[in-house]
């Protein structure tokens, strides 16, 4: 997993509420086996007509937007499905960094294990970044992950906030099974005593 | 006195393996089901680390989500399903790891073969790949959904890190009327709460309607969860659960019985214990519910129309109602009873259990599905299959006009040749109403299996009430 220290970059303004994981990465895409190759067909339905042509008007099919590597987008990003196809399409398209009021539980969990930064902010801070995006023109943003700050150009600073962990293994690109596995001898004495006390989960 | 304790903390206490620094908890799983969908990345991961599974014992494996739900002697036809479930095989085999494969009878969606082979019980945690794993806490099980990543963690661990949900208790009391079902019940709810209402939240379900469910709409009301945005749902173990759970091939056997019960029976929150958010559903405000939109929450009762975007004062909320009304080809006003529907679709983790198909059958008996439509049975599990079969429900349905398919996910999220196509409206007893959910362009509208049978013979959304 690639580190996320600083990054500034392109910021999209995708401001619907509600945008599930069917429509970031429909079914038909889960069929794969391997995790890359999925950012062709992110947002597919809303980004491709049925001839497979691009649709002009979406977002991710203009410029600069093309180029994003932040989405700012509506509340409760991510509902629906547990398939981290949707991270990975994410990703894979250039994604690092989805800013929103809110996300789905599983989705936010998901991006974590992947390099991806969510970010949860007032909705008064996320419209004031869509206001610089759709009307202001001001199209870089630079997140910095340690200082946990978001940065624009002659506007005030936006502080936002994340589990000191999560942090730890995202600014370190560390993967969390080696976190669990240096605890290996405490899962050993928790399921030596699981054994005494609920023998049937054993048998 | 010990602190009163909600269900959820009980169980989630006595999985804390070890608490690190920031309150990140090491959690220990007790059983992890493994699907073709998303379990393929997991398994390389395992492999390109040199890690192996901890637990095989702990894992059962099946392929529901991809599958076809005919011609199942013949060779999967989709290359990359094919190779998906063929992938799954290879992977249980090389980890050994029990799978049901395609042939068994006891193969079926994952979140029905749990309860049906007594593996899914009291006080355990639960995981999968899956959002609907939430359907497992109808035992009074922590299960959640989680992502690949999660899913190779807890293969390689047996734990995930996790930090403790909030908790929101939901009571629903009274009686339910004529026609309202758990489908309506947990409906009902969403549209209460909202489809994010239960974010960062694990439910619990109280209330002397609960109690009176069967184990089958505990599982449908639990399903649904994450549609009201929470991780995991719970209902307190009873006798209820006990009876069910009693003599299946997973549960415990006769020595351990006993053991088993009397540890279960100190699971149900104490009285006393606090939640962080009390909800009141009385049963009198539940219906015969069907959803109008794209998000499960869009809620109205059969005899209600189509809410008009122009009464929302919220710009945002006004301008996504507008874009599913738009979707789903509805105008603000319209009767439900007047939807004009192509096709319907019951089966899903939240509604192919045998009681569902014994609650379609009966509306169904006897009469004929509507020139208009085209409807199927696709039930939970092959031993699902083979009791419906055994009462015959099977020549009621086919007797009707349904179409009776094998077990498999199949048209709940259309990843096998069950789809809609675009522009084609569905009654169906599935989880999600999402755009495309169904196919590209397909509308979905949600409701119970009762509901489904009775909109399948108008040949509309209908009243079931008025079929009896």
């Amino acid at each position: 997993m690639n580190p996320f220290t600083t990054l500034t970059a392109v910021a999209a303004p995708f401001p619907e509420n509600n945008i599930d994981t069917d429509i970031i990465i429909p079914k038909q895409f889960l069929r794969t086996i391997t995790r890359a190759g999925l950012g062709k067909s992110l947002f597919f339905d809303r980004r491709y007509h049925a001839d497979g042509s691009d649709k002009k008007d979406f977002i991710l099919n203009r410029e600069p937007f093309r180029h994003a590597q932040i989405l700012v987008t509506g509340e409760n990003f991510g509902c629906g499905s547990s398939r981290e196809h949707a991270p990975w399409a994410l990703l894979d398209f250039g994604i690092r960094c989805v800013i929103a009021p809110s996300f789905a539980d599983i989705f936010y969990n998901n991006c974590f294990k992947n390099g991806i930064l969510p970010i949860r902010l007032p909705q008064a801070d996320v419209d004031a970044l869509l206001g610089d995006l759709q009307k202001d023109e001001l199209w870089n943003i630079t997140v910095d992950l340690g200082k946990q700050t978001i940065n624009r150009s002659n506007r005030p600073t936006i502080p936002f906030d994340i589990d000191p962990l999560r942090k730890e293994l995202l600014l370190g690109g560390l993967d969390d099974i080696g976190v669990t596995l240096q605890h290996a001898k405490e899962i050993d004495a928790y399921e030596d005593n699981l054994r005494a006390q609920r023998p049937w989960l054993f048998a | 006195m010990a602190q009163p304790l909600t269900l959820y903390q009980k169980i989630w206490n006595q999985h804390v393996v070890t608490r690190l620094d920031d309150g990140t908890c090491v959690l220990y799983i007790d059983r992890h089901l493994v699907h073709e969908v998303t379990s393929p990345q997991a398994f390389e991961g395992l492999r390109l680390s040199g890690r192996h599974v901890r637990h095989p014992h702990a894992t059962l494996a099946v392929a529901d989500h991809n599958v076809p739900t005919i011609n199942r002697s013949a060779r999967v036809a989709n290359n990359e399903s094919r190779i998906q479930i063929e992938t799954l095989s290879r992977n249980c085999a090389e980890f050994g790891i029990t799978l049901f494969d395609l042939n068994d009878v006891r193969q079926g969606i994952v979140h029905i073969i749990g309860p049906e082979q007594g593996l899914t019980q009291p006080g355990m945690t639960i995981v999968c790949g899956d959002s609907h794993t939430s359907t497992h806490g109808a035992f009074g099980a922590l299960a959640f959904g989680i992502g690949t990543s999660e899913v190779e963690h807890v293969l390689a661990t047996q734990t995930l890190l996790m930090q403790p949900a909030k908790t929101m208790r939901i009571n629903v009391d009274g009686t339910l009327g004529n026609g309202v079902t758990a489908k309506d019940v947990i409906l009902g709810i969403i549209g209460k709460i909202g489809t994010a209402g239960g974010t960062g939240y694990v439910l619990e379900y109280t209330g002397s309607v609960v109690r009176n469910l069967d184990m089958a709409g505990r599982m449908t009301m639990c399903n649904m969860s994450i549609e009201g945005g929470a991780r995991a749902g719970l209902i307190a173990p009873d006798d209820t659960t006990y009876n069910y759970m009693k003599g299946r091939p997973y549960a415990p056997k006769a020595d351990q019985w006993n053991a088993a019960v009397n540890y279960w029976r100190t699971l149900p929150s104490d009285v006393g214990a606090t939640y962080d958010e009390n909800i009141e559903l009385p049963a009198n405000e539940l219906a015969p519910f069907v959803t109008w939109g794209t998000s499960p929450d869009t809620v109205v009762p059969i005899t209600g129309v189509v809410p008009d975007p122009a009464a929302e004062p919220d710009e945002k909320k006004r301008a996504g109602m507008e874009r599913a009304l738009e979707y789903m080809g509805l105008r603000a006003g319209m009767k439900m009873q007047d939807v004009v529907i192509d096709k319907v679709f019951i089966g899903s983790c939240t509604n192919a259990r045998i009681e569902d198909l014994r609650a379609a059958a009966g509306v169904v008996n006897g009469r004929k599905i509507a020139a208009n439509v085209q409807a199927m049975i696709v039930p939970g599990s092959g031993l699902v299959k083979a009791q419906a079969e055994h009462e015959g429900l099977d020549k009621i349905f086919l007797a009707a006009g349904f179409e009776w398919r094998d077990a498999g996910c199949s048209m709940c999220l259309g990843m096998n040749e069950d789809q809609l196509l675009p522009g084609e409206r569905c009654a169906s007893t599935s989880n999600r109403n999402f755009e495309g959910r169904q196919g590209r362009g397909g509308r979905t509208h949600l409701l119970s299996p009762t509901m489904a049978a009775a909109a399948a013979v108008i040949g509309k959304l209908a009243d079931v009430r008025e079929l009896s």
